[in-house]
């Protein structure tokens, strides 16, 4: 499975600094494990104690890791973590060395039944590194599960609908992106905090993934990142206590022909 | 015919008629000016469609008929845009950001060798022709813009961004028929079943008005209260994910990001911090009105009128205002 560490997407506003062409948070803000991605774990973990045999690896890709963040999906119970590291590897807006770097390391592990991934990234929220994985090895793919079952050759994936769900099916090997209506995922118990201390994670460049960086060719390049215009004046209503706020907001709804 | 400088819409249908964010996604590739603009259309049959694309500014229709595209599963749609893509021979080819856009649209990009500008909320094109695509990203907090250097380039739009122009019968354009060679062998997810709760009353994507709620409603009760004023007033309940993941209410109330986009006349947050990734969901509405105990909340930089208090003191005597207004008001003659 793979998983992403961003800024905390719950950072407030204020935290938030646009500095030449990337977003920073104040430096006090940790990163954090994007949230989807946490519930990708969760879905793995399940799947691991319904299934024997079951072995998770999680996958992440960026330029430099806090290992205490980013093992927090073995403290929670997966098997093995690779970092795809590489001073390539920048965290930028156009995913395809991204997905070349996941696709040649699911390529190298081999034996992979199944992908599991966030929905989408809370930082550049594009939603599609699993559609490119899934296009690249030419395998099925289902998005935004709230519940994911595999039986020997199947997946059975439950996917969040709008105004229900949807059951699909697909044979193995196969892709599933996971939304938060799985449910919370896991906090690590201390045997799994003790446990993950003792793993070290797999340390994978481009070198051994076999890509050439500059080869891979961008979608993209960015031209600009500027904190989005707020158009709008508030008018703030008050009264002699809540409630009668409460009956003027109502005047001056009706008077502004809202209501 | 292939042609280098036009633009290809991957269209979709709803209920036989190009869905409102085709129509939108045409308009907004007549607006970019430049080439010619043609429009995918895959469905079991496409019928009369075409027409209302032409109508609405297409200057040409790629049809692709075919019964496993009944139900637009996602791999059956794939193939079909790929092949429209083939035939059209675009520079530049844009979808929208739909239930089935966001499945499709970033496969489609892959495909073609690329990725997508996905969720665009901007359009535009250099100087060298090159399509400039504007989106926010960090759930909000930041516009990105991109200049696409894909062949074709791929963005989506969000829906609601741009209007639809005016169908206008009179113009014409051409309806060709593209094979897309789909088989059962294209479809490798299968749909087994489809649970959708029959839309009980309003749904939220058509209220004019909204009353959404939040963590600091503190339980499902209060959202009892928010039924009663939508009511009162014609609308829909709506919710921050924030409520849907406690529970309190069915996650097809969520407004945001990753939930439902909504452009109501009149939107009441109650308890809701405004998040950015809410926001997303409902910046579009014309007013927002922000009900929140906290005065630093940040939906109060949306909003056009708040107040700060304790929801469950100014909400009574709000709903019992109104109530007394909007009774008043159907007295009145006209
Ligand atoms: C990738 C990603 C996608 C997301 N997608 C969505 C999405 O689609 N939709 C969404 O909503 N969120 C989404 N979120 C979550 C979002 O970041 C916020 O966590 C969420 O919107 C917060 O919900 P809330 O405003 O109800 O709760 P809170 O942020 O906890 O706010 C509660 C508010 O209630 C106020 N309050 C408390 N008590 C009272 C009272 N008695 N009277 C009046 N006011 C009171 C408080 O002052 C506070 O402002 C997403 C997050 C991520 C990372």
């Amino acid at each position: 499975m793979t998983a992403k560490q961003v800024l905390d997407p719950e950072t407030p506003l204020s935290a938030f600094r646009i500095e030449d062409d990337r977003v920073a948070a104040a430096s006090n803000m940790a990163p954090v494990i994007n949230g989807f991605d946490e519930q990708a774990v969760e879905a793995a973990l399940r799947i691991k104690e319904a299934v024997d045999g079951t072995h998770v690896t999680v996958l992440s890709y960026g330029t430099d890791f806090a290992l205490d963040v980013i093992k927090k999906p073995l403290a929670m119970g997966a098997d093995d973590l690779v970092l795809l590291q590489d001073p390539a590897f920048e965290n930028v807006i156009d995913p395809m060395l991204t997905v070349a770097a996941l696709v040649a390391a699911i390529r190298k592990l081999g034996d992979v039944d199944l992908v599991l991934a966030g929905r989408q990234a809370s930082d550049w929220d594009n939603a599609q590194v699993p559609a490119g994985i899934a296009e690249a090895l030419g395998w099925p793919i289902a998005t935004i599960a709230k519940h994911v079952e595999v039986d020997g050759t199947t997946v059975r994936v439950q996917r969040v609908l709008p105004d229900g769900h949807e059951l699909v099916e697909a044979a193995l090997p196969a892709v599933v992106t996971v939304s938060n209506e799985l449910g919370a995922p896991r906090y690590p118990n201390m045997r799994g905090i003790m446990g993950a201390r003792r793993i070290q994670p797999a340390v994978w460049s481009a070198a051994d993934l076999g890509i050439e960086p500059t080869e891979v060719a961008p979608a993209f390049e960015l031209v600009s990142l500027a904190a989005p215009e707020r158009r709008v004046e508030t008018e703030m209503i008050t009264g002699d206590d809540d409630a009668d706020a409460g009956r003027k907001l109502a005047l001056r709804l009706r008077e502004e022909h809202l209501v | 015919m292939p042609d280098p400088t036009s633009i290809l819409v991957i269209g979709e249908l709803v209920d036989g008629a190009p869905a409102p964010a085709t129509l939108e996604a045409i308009a907004a590739a007549r607006a970019l000016g430049g080439g010619p603009v043609g429009v995918m259309l895959a469905g079991e049959s496409v019928g009369n469609a075409a027409q209302t694309a032409i109508a609405s500014g297409a200057d040409a229709v790629y049809a692709i008929e075919s019964a496993l595209l009944a139900d637009a599963a996602p791999d059956a749609v794939v193939a079909a845009a790929a092949a429209a893509v083939a035939a059209a021979g675009p520079r530049i080819v844009l979808g929208a950001k739909t239930l089935l856009g966001r499945d499709v649209m970033p496969r489609l990009a892959f495909r073609l060798g690329t990725a997508l500008a996905s969720d665009c909320t901007a359009l535009a094109l250099d100087g060298d022709g090159r399509l400039l695509a504007t989106r926010p990203t960090y759930g909000g907090n930041a516009d990105a813009t991109v200049r696409c250097l894909g062949t074709p380039a791929v963005a989506s739009l969000r829906p609601g961004t741009v209007d639809a122009l005016e169908a206008d019968a009179t113009r014409t354009g051409e309806v060709v028929a593209v094979d897309a060679a789909i088989d059962e062998a294209t479809v490798r997810t299968r749909s087994i079943e489809r649970v959708e709760q029959a839309a009980s009353g309003l749904r939220l994507e058509d209220a004019r008005v909204i009353v959404s709620g939040g963590r600091g409603l503190g339980g499902p009760e209060p959202f009892e209260q928010l039924a009663e004023l939508a009511t009162l007033l014609g609308g829909a309940v709506g919710a921050s994910r924030a409520a849907c993941d406690a529970g309190w209410v069915p996650t097809s109330y969520q407004v945001g990001l990753t939930g439902k986009t909504v452009t109501p006349e009149l939107y009441i947050a109650v308890g809701i911090s405004g998040a950015s990734q809410h926001m997303a969901g409902c910046a579009n509405a014309k007013a927002i009105v922000a009900i929140n105990k906290d005065a630093g909340a940040n939906i109060f930089k949306d909003a056009r009128f708040g107040v700060i208090g304790d929801w469950a003191k100014v909400l009574p005597a709000f709903t019992e205002q109104l109530h007394e207004l909007l009774s008043g008001s159907t007295r009145q003659p006209g």
